[in-house]
């Protein structure tokens, strides 16, 4: 077992990062990530990190100083959420268009307006294709975890995509929590320094973002969908790897009581624990049911999600985010679609929960548990819920 | 089993700090924890509450605490003026800095089913501290009410976090709120 420490999810981001050796942070502190950069900028100033931190005006600087670090080859961080990653999002799509395997700790927050400061998924979904590949931890433990294993996931030269690792602001940015985390070297060991494809070089100038007419840009896109489809490989070979040394399972997603279920919940992040938490109660109770969460948001894990699904009559799928004016919410998007493309019919209903930091709560989940119960005996399917709100 | 505690304090007066406090401490007896604030902007001298999970087992829920099985009332000019018992479970325990007996602050909370304890962390704090910062001191009348830690994970806990004569007077400050809490009998 690891040496156990008590840390909140934006310490326990801040401290892997720490222990990845990461050459460049540059960030902007926003509410609720701001503890994630403080914790970094002081391990830099008392000297136990050898990084060069970078203070900038704004998301968008902190994302190009970056995206430029990135391509002379560092090992670069970065960290926002909400408005500062909106502020990000023209430069989100030239660190995946320039390949710059940067990792960035997301303390997710809705977006304003009403302005909002707490918790939802409305900031990483409203990029949700720009890109990167997106991981969601559901405890400090998943976030230290996986920030580890998305630098050697992002360096891989099968990928060279940037990962953003997601905890929900507040629920999991501010709540302190057992952690097991692994020594320094042990660290170093799993992810020796960044061997970079191609740097910049003053002594040997290259042109980087040059202008890619119609004759071109599409092959250049045509290569970052390969490299995301790649990377299921790496992201499997990491796991592996990490299991080894850490003795902690990682995968595309994680089941929990799936075997027998007739019914489960599929959402993201920490959601997934109160309802894990909420599916023993009812199968103490006899009530055959599960939940799936997906770890890794994009590339999205189609084949893993119909292993996972075994002979579920229904799903209630999660959303933290709205997607204004679609059928469905995100999630449940990529889940209906990817039960078409299977060729499995399921009877599948969305609920939209926790906007603007609105708790989820147990009795909340045991009602949609129940629902999903009664939807694998009727049959009713294809609606969306609103969970908690007043009409 | 799952145990939750709920803090009640005023913006400023260490309620974040004691509620991870606790659940360091019980890191050390190798329990599961949370810990975590009343989310939202940080308001000095208004109410605030801070709160506390402990486990035997991983804890997997995530959601807020509404039904604590424990409060502890850091501030005293807070009861009469926030429901204090609000939700609190069955057979809880209500832990409070008050200079009243605890047959008396039962009285005053409307409290029937949980179990009072009442330390003077105030005047433990000013003679031990030389200052009005009595958050350290509800920790040692918490252990004394409920086991949820152990004396010796506290003093490892405050010593780490305050190092040299702070953390001696704040240990110090704990165990006498230790000896002296009183629960109703």
């Amino acid at each position: 077992m690891g040496r156990v420490m008590g840390l909140t999810g934006n310490e326990a981001i801040a401290y892997a990062v720490k222990q990845c050796n990461v050459d460049v942070v540059a960030a902007y502190p926003i509410t609720p990530q701001t503890i994630m950069v403080e914790v970094i900028s002081e391990y830099v100033y008392n000297g136990e990190m050898d990084a060069e931190f970078v203070c900038v005006e704004s998301e968008h600087s902190a994302l190009s100083a970056c995206i430029g670090a990135s391509l002379t080859g560092a090992r670069v961080f970065t960290a926002t959420a909400s408005q500062g990653l909106a502020l990000m999002h023209e430069m989100l799509y030239i660190a995946s268009g320039l390949r710059c395997p940067i990792v960035m700790g997301v303390a997710n927050r809705a977006l304003s307006a009403p302005l909002n400061i707490h918790g939802d998924h409305s900031d990483m979904m409203g990029s949700r294709d720009c890109g990167w590949i997106q991981i969601y931890a559901e405890n400090s433990q998943e976030a230290y975890d996986w920030v580890i294993q998305a630098f050697k996931i992002a360096e891989d030269h099968r990928v060279l995509l940037p990962v953003s690792v997601n905890i929900d602001g507040f629920i999991l940015s501010h709540s302190m929590e057992r952690v097991e985390v692994l020594e320094d070297w042990e660290v170093s060991k799993f992810l020796p320094p960044r061997k970079p494809l191609i740097t910049i070089d003053p002594t040997k100038p290259i042109t980087v973002g040059a202008l890619c007419l119609p004759d071109y840009y599409f092959e250049m896109k045509f290569q970052q969908i390969q490299a995301l489809k790649e990377s299921f490989k790496v992201i499997s070979e990491v796991n592996a790897e990490y299991e080894t040394l850490a003795e902690r399972k990682y995968g595309f997603l994680e089941t929990y009581a799936m075997d027998d279920a007739e019914a489960a919940i599929i959402c993201l992040g920490s959601t997934a624990g109160t309802a894990k938490a909420v599916a023993a109660d009812l199968r103490s109770k006899g009530k055959k049911v599960g939940v799936i969460k997906p770890w890794v948001y994009r590339p999205f894990p189609e084949e893993e999600l119909v292993k996972a699904l075994g002979d579920v009559k229904a799903l209630a799928v999660l959303d933290k985010a709205c997607s204004f004016g679609a059928p469905f919410n995100a999630l449940c998007s990529d889940v209906i679609t990817t039960l078409y493309r299977y060729g499995k019919d399921l009877n599948v209903f969305n609920c939209l929960h926790g906007l603007g930091g609105r708790d989820i709560t147990p009795s909340d989940l045991k009602i949609i548990f129940d629902e999903a119960l009664e939807v694998a005996k009727t049959g009713k399917k294809g609606y969306v819920k609103y969970i908690g709100v007043r009409e | 089993m799952l145990i939750e505690v709920r803090w009640h304090g005023r913006g400023g007066q260490g309620i974040v700090t004691v509620s991870r406090l606790l659940a360091q401490a019980a890191l050390l007896d190798g329990k599961y924890v949370q810990a975590f604030p009343e989310f939202g902007p940080e308001r000095r001298g208004a109410p605030v509450t801070g709160y506390t999970r402990i486990s035997d087992k991983p804890i997997f829920v995530h959601s807020q605490i509404y039904n604590p099985n424990i409060v502890v009332v850091v501030d005293p000019t807070l009861i009469g003026r926030v429901n204090v018992a609000a939700g609190l479970a069955p057979k809880g325990f209500i832990v409070a800095n008050s200079e009243r007996r605890p047959e008396e602050l039962e009285g005053i909370l409307g409290v029937k089913d949980a179990k009072v304890y009442v330390v003077n962390a105030m005047k433990i704090a000013l003679d031990v501290l030389g200052r009005p910062i009595y958050n350290t001191a509800m920790l040692g009348a918490l252990l004394k009410a409920a086991p949820l830690t152990t004396m010796d994970s506290l003093i490892k806990v405050i010593s780490e976090r305050f190092p040299g004569a702070v953390g001696e007077k704040n240990i110090a400050v704990i165990k006498r709120a230790y000896e002296e809490a009183v629960g109703v009998e």
